[in-house]
This record gives structure tokens, C-alpha cells and sequence, in this order.
């Protein structure tokens, strides 16, 4: 693979992750996760509490009655009865987990199974928490234990502990476990939550898609139902209802306006027919037949008005696209600057043209040239005399751009969105010939094409750029037939 | 010259009939698609003019019915449904041309007589003549009483069509349809100003003109 090629990968990685990550559903995943965890977080304390709590206090209130015993021995016969005790208890269980000390004042050992007076924080209370050597064979380890320090007659210091060595063990396995637990939740929470954002993600992916492909005017689709009729099939059937009530409401406009085509276009056809024949009677030197010439002249741009309307219509209705194939702009644009330089040389203007080798889409070639064909008759009628008209094929990769340019009076910024409105005809044109409907049938030509038109100022005049999406090429890269 | 008329507008087709004989045509007529089959497919007419929309039978299916028999005459079809792809789905059913409703009689009259004469028109030819104009097809060379005349390459394609077609009214719309290969509608006037170039070349510096405007129609080449 060449670093292009990965570049676009890692890019196409990046946008589908960050797609993921800015999904609402990804984010309720995450906050999920993060709830289950400050549960399960809750919980496991509990138990952490529960069990090596327990553990600490039995310690402690085996502690406490080791030294009742040994207070009370002392109460009874002495310093010389708790000492007996003391060794007595000591020599029963040598290895064991009780710890005594007695010292002198300066905390010398006089008594006990430690040599020495441990270092350690001495706690308000007599408690002392302290480190331990091994006393068996492993002498550099140390561990923990913990005892009370008690203050008798004559200065004399009783520490009375445990060695807490298997406490400490089992507090940090289940310390360990319960970690554990917590991430392995944490982590079986997130990838829940990827899965099933990802599912609904791919569900939603499917609807838009299908939106988007009616929005283009393909409105026989629906959405696919996955039968387990859940909310998603629930919605997807709703919208399917939807769209088959538009759906039947478009036949019936198109209905109408075929009906119309039909039934008002046949009358008119006999109405010019009729005043054709009359014409034809009356003979080229009758004084009527200028008259008849004028009202056939009007009869004519009454019809032109009609079905530039109704094929406005027809196209904005769209799913029209039987006539849909891959067009070369290149020689159509070049037929179209053929066909009009003779009318722009006329009116003493220049009209160039220029393009790439080719430009491929995916369109009707008839509306197309239609479409173009209007863009450049208007350049040339608002263009004054002497003036430049511009012709000019670029592309993108992606795209193909088709500008038609003039150096005319333009369009002011304010008016640029109302010119594609039926009837609009801008104070300047008044005086042109036109039905305002050109600039209609232009906009309706290129969103049947998915194709957007932008209009922006030449200074001086009017520059028309239609952006339409670059399509694939036919196999053979032959000229058309129809090129000059 | 016979030609079978199915229309189901008893107007239309009244003032069709009367037109066409005025220009010297026997039409038939049917009213309905079955009735307009039968009479196809039994009697030998030189070129059926069809309505798309019919009671009984659709335009279409009769089209498809007469070809698929091996039924091979010229058929001009009416429709008032103008768009391209209805143009498309006419001709794929075997439709020679296309006509949208409403149109001029002349339209019509143009295209019949060019649909009529067309199996002559195309036998190969070589030289194309008319008075002394002169069009040499394998050497692209143009001459009028012996002086050569330079043509542009679609000046060239324009004046072929109109040779191939001397003696007829050509339309603005059939010279778009066949010299520019585009079904569209202009909405100026460009038709003329390439007529008028070409005119400038062929018969400006000549005595009797071939290249006629028909008033209300189109063009006409015609020998003085």
C-alpha cells in the first residue's frame, strides 16, 4: 500500500471511529458503564468492609481478652504472676501469632518472644501498629502487627500484640479480587456498550441512507423491518406508512398534471389547429391574416409558458430518471458553445470555452443541455453588446464543476435566492423577452441531478457555478458519436 | 400516400384529417387502440400516426404488437406526456419519431413527409445535388456553379440534412433533433442565425437563391 492510500485508510478509520464515539448511543453506553462500575464499586466496598473488617476486629477482640486475662492475673499476684503467665503462654504456642514485651523504662526488654521494643507510632489510645522481622528461618522479610502498650507500677511498659502476617495476606487477595471484579466489569460494560451502540448506529446508518435516497427522489424505497418488532421496527414501519401516504399523494399530483397535460394541451392543440387552418383560408394577401399570424403568435407563447411550467413540474416531481446514463459534459458543453457563438458573434461578443480531457456524470444528457442551454441564452441576452461570455469545465476529484460566466449587469447578492422562483423576472429583464421560467426549469434540472447551483458575482456580472458529483466513466473512452 | 390516423380525440383527429387531405393525404382514422390495431396490421399503409394515450388499447402495446409481428411501418407518435424518458420508452418500442402535443401542424406535416420519404433518402449516396449546388460526401467538399464554398463541420452536417431533405419543410426542432442530436427548446431563436450563415455562404453571391424560409414552418432547399 503507498502512503496515500494508507493516509486514506487511517482517515476513514478515524472518521467511522470518531462517528462511533459521537454517537448519542455510544454515550449512553458510557455513561452506563460508568454507573454499573460506581455500583458494582459500592458494592464490592461492602464486601471489602464485611470481610477483612471482620477479620480486624476478631483480631482486636482477641487482643482485648488476652489482656483481661493478663490484667487480671496481674491484679491478683503481681509483676511476678503476669510474668509466669506470660512465659507460660509463650512456651505453649512458640510460633504463634501473640506477641509480649515487657521493658523497663527505657524501653529495654525484660520479658517476651520480642527482642526488642518495636519502632512504631504509639497511638492516643495505647495502640501500636509496627513492623515485625520474621522469627522464623526467612529473618529479612518483615510483616506487619499490631498490639496495645500498657504503663504498670514502676515504670515498667507491657506491649501485648498479634502478629497479623495472614491478615495481611487475605486482605490483599480479596483487596485483588475485588480490583479485578472492577475493572472486568468496567471493561464488559464498555464493550457492551460498543456492540450495541454499533448495532443501533448501523440501524440508523440504514434509515438515513434510505432517507437519503428518497430525498433524491427515489421515493419507492422503504426502510427494511426486521421482524422482531422492536422500536426500531416500530419506527421503520411508521415511516414506511409515511412514506407510502407521500408516496400516493405525489401519484396523485403527477396524476393531476398528466391529466392536465392531457386534457387541457388537446384543446389547445385544436384551438392553434383550427386558427393554422384559418391562417391557411385565408390566404397570404387577406388583411386578416396578419391578425390570424398574431393571435397564432400568442396562442404560441401561452403553450410555451404551459408546458415549461408543466415540465418544471414533471422534473421537481422527480424519480424521473429513465434517460439517466453516464454523459460526457465535455462534447455537450462544446456542442452548446457551438450552437451559440454565432448567436453571441451577432451581438459582437466573445464567447470562449475551455475543459479538461473529459468529465463524466451520471445524468440526462436532453435536460442537461437544457439546463446549460438556458444558463448561456441568458448570459448572452443580458450580456451588452461587446461584451465577454465564459464557458468553463473544471473538475475535482469528486466533482465536476461547470461555470457559465458573463460580463453583464449581474445579479444583486439580495436577489440571487428569488431569481430561481416561477415568474420572477428582475427589474433590468423587464424589457427582455422571456417567460421567467428559465432559471426555474434550470433549478429543478439540477436537483433531479443531486447537483447544487450557486450564483456569485464576476465583477463585473454574473458567474453560474453547478457542482455535480463526477460519475463513472462507460467502458470505452470513445467519443461520442455526436461530437464535432 | 395512405396513412392510418389513431387518435382518440374526435376533434384533433377531425382537424388532422381535414389538414392532411388539404396537403394531399388520404388518412384513415380509428378511434380506439383495438379497432386502430386491426386496421394496422390489415391494411397497407405507408405510415401510421399513433396517439399514446388510448381508450381499449395503449399506444405503446399497439406499437409493440405491429413490430413484433415484423410490421415495419413508419410510425410517428402523439403524445402530451413531453418528457425525455417517455420520448425514450416511444422510440425503444419501435416509434420512428416523436411528436408532443400541442404542436403545429406544420410540425407534424414536416415530420410525416420526412418519415415517408426516408427509405429513399437512405440509400448510400455519394454526391448530394440541388440546382447547381453540389455536395462531394467522401471528399467533405462544397461547391455552387464550380466555385468551392468553405464550410464550417456542422455548417457541413446542416446543409446535408436539408440536401437529404430538398423539397421539404424542415422544422427549427427536427434540424436541433438531427443536426445537433438534442431534444431540446431553445429559448431564443439560434436556429435562424445558423440558417442565416449558411445562407450567407450558399446563395449570397449567387442569383436565385435554394435556401427558403417557410413562413410559419421552417426551411426549405428547393431548385428555382
Amino acid at each position: 500500500m503507498n502512503p496515500a492510500a494508507v493516509g486514506r485508510r487511517r482517515h476513514e478509520l478515524w472518521v467511522r471511529a470518531t462517528r462511533v464515539l459521537k454517537s448519542s448511543s455510544f454515550r449512553l453506553a458510557l455513561l452506563y458503564m460508568l454507573l454499573l462500575s460506581i455500583s458494582v464499586g459500592i458494592l464490592l466496598g461492602f464486601i471489602y468492609w464485611s470481610t477483612a473488617g471482620f477479620m480486624d476486629r476478631q483480631t482486636d477482640a482477641t487482643i482485648g481478652a488476652e489482656i483481661q486475662g493478663l490484667a487480671e492475673q496481674y491484679r491478683q499476684r503481681g509483676l511476678p504472676g503476669l510474668s509466669t503467665v506470660i512465659q507460660e503462654r509463650i512456651a505453649r504456642d512458640p510460633a504463634g501469632a501473640g506477641l509480649y514485651l515487657l521493658a523497663d523504662a527505657d524501653l529495654k526488654p525484660l520479658l517476651g518472644n520480642l527482642d526488642r521494643w518495636p519502632a512504631g507510632f504509639l497511638a492516643a489510645d495505647g495502640w501500636i501498629h509496627f513492623r515485625l522481622r520474621n522469627r522464623g528461618p526467612n529473618q529479612a522479610e518483615e510483616h506487619a502487627a499490631r498490639g496495645q502498650v500498657f504503663r504498670l507500677r514502676g515504670d515498667l511498659l507491657l506491649l501485648v500484640g498479634r502478629d497479623v502476617r495472614d491478615l495481611e495476606g487475605t486482605r490483599h487477595l480479596i483487596l485483588d479480587a475485588l480490583t479485578w471484579g472492577l475493572a472486568i466489569t468496567a471493561a464488559l460494560a464498555l464493550l457492551g456498550g460498543w456492540v450495541l451502540s454499533h448495532r443501533v448506529l448501523r440501524r440508523l446508518e440504514a434509515i438515513n441512507q434510505i432517507s437519503r435516497e428518497i430525498m433524491e427522489g427515489d421515493l419507492s424505497r422503504r426502510i427494511p423491518v426486521g421482524g422482531s418488532n422492536d422500536d426500531f421496527d416500530q419506527l421503520a414501519a411508521g415511516l414506511n406508512q409515511m412514506l407510502s401516504r407521500i408516496e400516493s399523494l405525489m401519484d396523485g399530483v403527477r396524476q393531476v398534471s398528466d391529466n392536465i397535460a392531457h386534457d387541457l394541451r388537446t384543446p389547445l392543440t385544436r384551438l392553434r389547429t383550427k386558427l393554422e387552418l384559418l391562417r391557411a383560408e385565408l390566404g397570404d394577401t387577406h388583411p386578416a391574416g396578419a391578425t390570424a399570424e398574431e393571435t397564432i403568435a400568442d396562442a404560441e407563447e401561452l403553450l410555451t409558458t404551459f408546458n415549461a411550467l408543466l415540465r418544471i413540474a414533471r422534473i421537481e416531481a422527480g424519480g424521473r430518471r429513465a434517460a439517466f446514463a453516464p454523459v460526457d459534459l465535455v462534447p455537450l458543453v462544446a456542442d452548446l458553445a457551438e450552437l451559440y457563438e454565432p448567436v453571441a458573434a451577432e451581438r459582437l461578443q466573445q464567447l470562449t470555452f475551455s475543459a479538461p480531457r473529459n468529465a463524466w456524470v451520471i445524468g440526462d444528457r436532453d435536460l442537461l443541455f437544457q439546463a446549460l442551454g438556458n444558463l448561456v441564452d441568458n448570459a448572452v441576452k443580458y450580456t451588452p453588446e461587446g461584451g465577454l461570455v465564459d464557458l468553463r469545465l473544471t473538475g475535482t476529484e469528486q466533482d465536476i464543476l461547470m461555470e457559465v460566466a458573463d460580463s453583464g449587469p449581474g445579479i444583486p447578492a439580495g436577489l440571487r435566492a428569488e431569481v430561481f422562483r416561477r415568474f420572477f423576472r428582475a427589474d433590468h429583464s423587464r424589457s427582455t423577452p422571456g417567460s421567467g421560467l428559465g432559471l426555474s426549469l434550470v433549478q429543478a434540472v439540477i436537483q433531479l441531478h443531486g447537483a447544487t447551483i450557486e450564483l456569485l458575482d464576476n465583477a463585473p456580472g454574473l458567474r453560474v457555478r453547478i457542482r455535480l458529483e463526477r460519475g463513472a466513466a462507460l467502458a470505452t473512452d470513445l467519443p461520442q458519436p455526436n461530437s464535432p | 400516400m395512405r396513412v392510418l390516423l389513431i387518435e382518440d380525440d374526435r376533434h384533433v383527429a377531425d382537424y388532422l384529417r381535414k389538414a392532411l387531405g388539404e396537403v394531399g393525404t388520404l388518412t384513415d382514422y380509428a378511434a380506439d387502440g383495438r379497432e386502430g390495431l386491426l386496421m394496422a396490421a390489415s391494411g397497407d399503409y405507408d405510415a401510421l400516426i399513433l396517439d399514446r394515450m388510448l381508450p381499449g388499447l395503449d399506444g405503446l402495446g399497439i406499437l409493440r404488437t405491429l413490430r413484433a409481428a415484423g410490421n415495419q411501418t413508419p410510425v410517428l407518435i402523439l403524445s402530451a406526456l413531453g418528457e425525455v424518458d417517455d420520448r425514450v420508452e416511444g422510440l425503444r418500442a419501435g416509434g420512428d419519431d416523436y411528436l408532443v402535443k400541442p404542436f403545429a401542424f406544420s410540425e407534424l406535416h414536416a415530420r410525416l413527409e420526412a418519415l415517408l420519404r426516408r427509405g429513399a433518402a437512405d440509400a448510400p449516396e455519394t454526391r448530394l445535388r440541388i440546382g447547381d449546388l453540389e455536395m462531394d460526401l467522401l471528399k467533405r467538399e462544397v461547391t455552387r456553379a464550380g466555385h468551392p464554398i468553405a464550410l464550417q463541420p456542422r455548417e457541413f452536417r446542416l446543409l446535408e440534412y436539408l440536401l437529404r431533405h430538398a423539397g421539404q419543410v424542415v422544422t427549427r426542432t427536427m434540424l436541433l433533433e438531427q443536426v445537433w442530436d438534442y431534444h431540446f427548446d431553445p429559448q431564443t431563436n439560434i436556429i435562424d442565425v445558423h440558417i442565416s450563415r449558411l445562407r450567407g455562404k450558399i446563395d449570397r453571391d449567387f442569383e436565385t437563391p435554394l435556401l427558403h424560409t417557410v413562413r410559419g414552418a421552417g426551411y426549405m432547399l428547393r431548385a428555382p
